[in-house]
């Protein structure tokens, strides 16, 4: 406990002093924070709530470019192994850069939500107990998918390169970057097996329509399990040493950390529920919206896919 | 040996079809500086890596304080210090936030600051670690293997690519040790450190302990001669040169031919009469007492630095 609060210190004395933290962490999150809300809501408070639970859920995801890319620098620079050397196990070292990088996204978190009321003047941030656990649950998962990442890419090019093939699909095709209404319909099946598909949807669904946790215990549910199985086999998977390649059967147990959201996304298209939410908060948007009938800055149809009538509510 | 504090028998390392330490053994007793000696690529940083517990061996028996580095793990770690061949800490690190965080690592801890003074680092401890030389890392280096007063210490190739002036201060740090009486295995590729700082040397080449012994019990193996290091203009056999008087070896090293003496005067006089008769000219010519690396040209017909 005492490693794990000294480098859990150390995580966070260094991030303040590194220029690229200041731009990855608080710059570029404030950044699509205004842009989205200032400008795509064009800072109308209905359109902002809409668009406030993925824009926390795009900036709790990012944990894991910040998360990989250290770890991954710090073996190939041979940092982590002078840690090796001393009596320091690879959980505290894991578990440290998970609570140093929940204690430096929180804090942008609330500014963020600060923010959306103060300047934008949101009319609620929805239940706080339930935005409070998925954000906190969000980054500890996202976080934990970095150190999978780190554990099975050997160098830095191939840690950007797997971040970026991550990075896409979940930003894209969450909800988090376009409403997942408004997708096309077999896309929207898809981002059903994603994790951050349930954050966006868990933090979207909290601020519109202030669930509470019991409401949301699906999402939260299954982004804590996939936490614990990420940082376990990121446990498991951990190299302290650059020239410790892959081994081929870790290959094989990274392709478990898939497998509840497989088994969620799977549960979730027979169900409908997040889809059918998903419509909802967009239809709620539209009906509210006192200019437009459709979030007219990212150019797409009125219409969520898959809808015939939006008026009408549920289709399922 | 009844008293040692580290010991290997039969040490075996393998990297895929490659065997890098093949049967290596010895002990070290506590108190004495030991260093392993060798080119790079004989297995000195493997050996050391095992008896640290960074890596497992595939046979033989290895003990440092009476602990076996891969089940007694943790315990170990509390009782060696070690500085790294390659190694780093991030650049945005405090020099004495780097002592104050590995201190805080052990049960016994040693005073950062007065480590820092003690290392020259005293003016440089708010100072980031991207910011210090090549020999200023390496001293923090040596200071981070000591925070916990081990009973060990691993110094892997600690002058490797500094300059001569800062070898010498990381030599005065070694001495100090020494004086110290604490147990330190050095290993290094250069002659001069292990001949200035060891008490006894391990000559290791191709994973093999080739020598093993004190500086000047290994150099006596030279035989008590005088080594003559010439170069003519003209390839001669090393056959002829044994031939000319007080000579009792001589090799064939790098073009040039090392000759061991008894009777240094007579040798050149009779080289230089051989070397007349058959119309060869001499190019250059270098005296000097045995050094540990005609030990190692002794057993390997190699120099240390191939």
């Amino acid at each position: 406990m005492k490693n794990f609060a000294a480098l859990t210190r150390m995580r966070i004395q260094i991030a303040f002093r590194n220029k690229m933290f200041f731009f990855f962490v608080i710059v570029m999150p404030f950044a699509f924070f205004f842009l989205w809300l200032g400008v795509l809501a064009k800072g109308i408070p209905e359109r902002c709530a809409f668009y406030l639970g993925p824009i926390v859920a795009f900036n709790v995801m990012g944990s894991f470019w910040g998360l990989s890319a250290t770890l991954v620098l710090f073996r190939e620079q041979g940092i982590l192994r002078r840690f090796h050397v001393a009596p320091v196990s690879a959980s505290d070292l894991l578990a440290s850069s998970i609570v140093a990088n929940y204690v430096l996204t929180l804090p942008i978190v609330i500014l963020e939500l600060f923010f959306a009321r103060v300047i934008f003047h949101v009319p609620s941030l929805g239940n706080p107990v339930s935005l409070f656990i998925l954000v906190s649950v969000g980054i500890v998962s996202f976080g934990s998918l970095g150190l999978v990442v780190a554990s099975v890419t050997n160098t830095m090019q191939e840690t950007q390169v797997l971040n970026q093939l991550l990075w896409l699909p979940l930003i894209f095709l969450s909800g988090a970057t376009f409403p997942l209404a408004y997708l096309p319909r077999t896309v929207q099946r898809f981002g059903l097996f994603l994790p951050a598909t349930y954050l966006v949807n868990g933090l979207q669904q909290t601020v519109v329509n202030s669930t509470t946790p019991w409401s949301r215990y699906v999402e939260i549910l299954s982004l804590s399990v996939w936490a614990c199985l990420t940082f376990f086999l990121s446990a498991q998977l951990f190299r302290w040493e650059p020239e410790a390649k892959v081994p081929r059967r870790a290959k094989l147990l990274v392709a478990a950390t898939a497998i509840p959201f497989l088994l969620l996304g799977v549960a979730e298209n027979m169900s409908d529920r997040v889809l059918r939410e998903a419509r909802t908060a967009l239809e709620t948007f539209n009906s509210s919206s006192p200019s437009s009938a459709r979030p007219a800055s990212l150019g797409m149809p009125g219409k969520p896919a898959g809808v015939k009538n939006p008026s009408s509510g549920n289709q399922n | 040996m009844a008293n040692s504090i580290l010991q290997v028998e039969n040490l075996v390392k393998r990297y895929g079809d490659v065997e890098a330490v093949r049967g290596v053994s010895f002990g070290i007793e506590e108190g004495e500086v030991f260093g392993l000696l060798g080119p790079n690529g004989a297995g000195k940083t493997s050996t050391v890596e095992i008896l640290e517990g960074l890596r497992t061996l595939d046979s033989g028996r290895v003990s440092v304080c009476g602990l076996d580095p891969q089940r007694d793990s943790e315990a170990l770690k509390q009782e060696i210090g070690a500085a790294l061949q390659a190694t780093s800490l991030p650049d945005k690190m405090r020099v004495i936030e780097a002592i104050r965080l590995f201190a805080s690592f052990y049960k016994r801890q040693r005073d950062p600051q007065e480590l820092l003074k003690r290392f020259g680092l005293d003016e440089k401890k708010n100072s980031f670690y991207g910011q210090l030389s090549g020999g200023q890392k390496q001293r923090l280096a040596l200071a981070m293997a000591l925070v916990n007063d081990p009973q060990v210490c691993f110094l892997d190739e600690p002058t490797a690519g500094l300059d001569p002036q800062v070898r010498r201060e990381i030599y005065d740090v070694i001495e100090e040790l020494r004086r110290d009486k604490k147990t330190v295995l050095l290993t290094t590729h250069y002659i001069e450190e292990a001949e200035r700082l060891c008490d006894r040397v391990a000559i290791i080449d191709h994973g093999r302990v080739i020598a093993l012994g004190t500086p000047r019990e290994l150099k006596a193996r030279s035989g008590g001669t005088t080594r003559i290091e010439v170069r003519l203009s003209k390839p001669e056999s090393n056959g002829t040169l044994k031939t000319l008087e007080g000579v009792v070896d001589a090799r064939e090293v790098d073009g040039a031919y090392v000759l061991h003496s008894q009777r240094p005067p007579q040798t050149i006089v009779s080289l230089v009469k051989h070397l007349e008769a058959g119309g060869n000219e001499l190019v250059s010519l270098e005296i000097a007492t045995p050094s540990l690396e005609d030990v190692f040209i002794e057993f390997t017909g190699r120099r240390l630095r191939d």
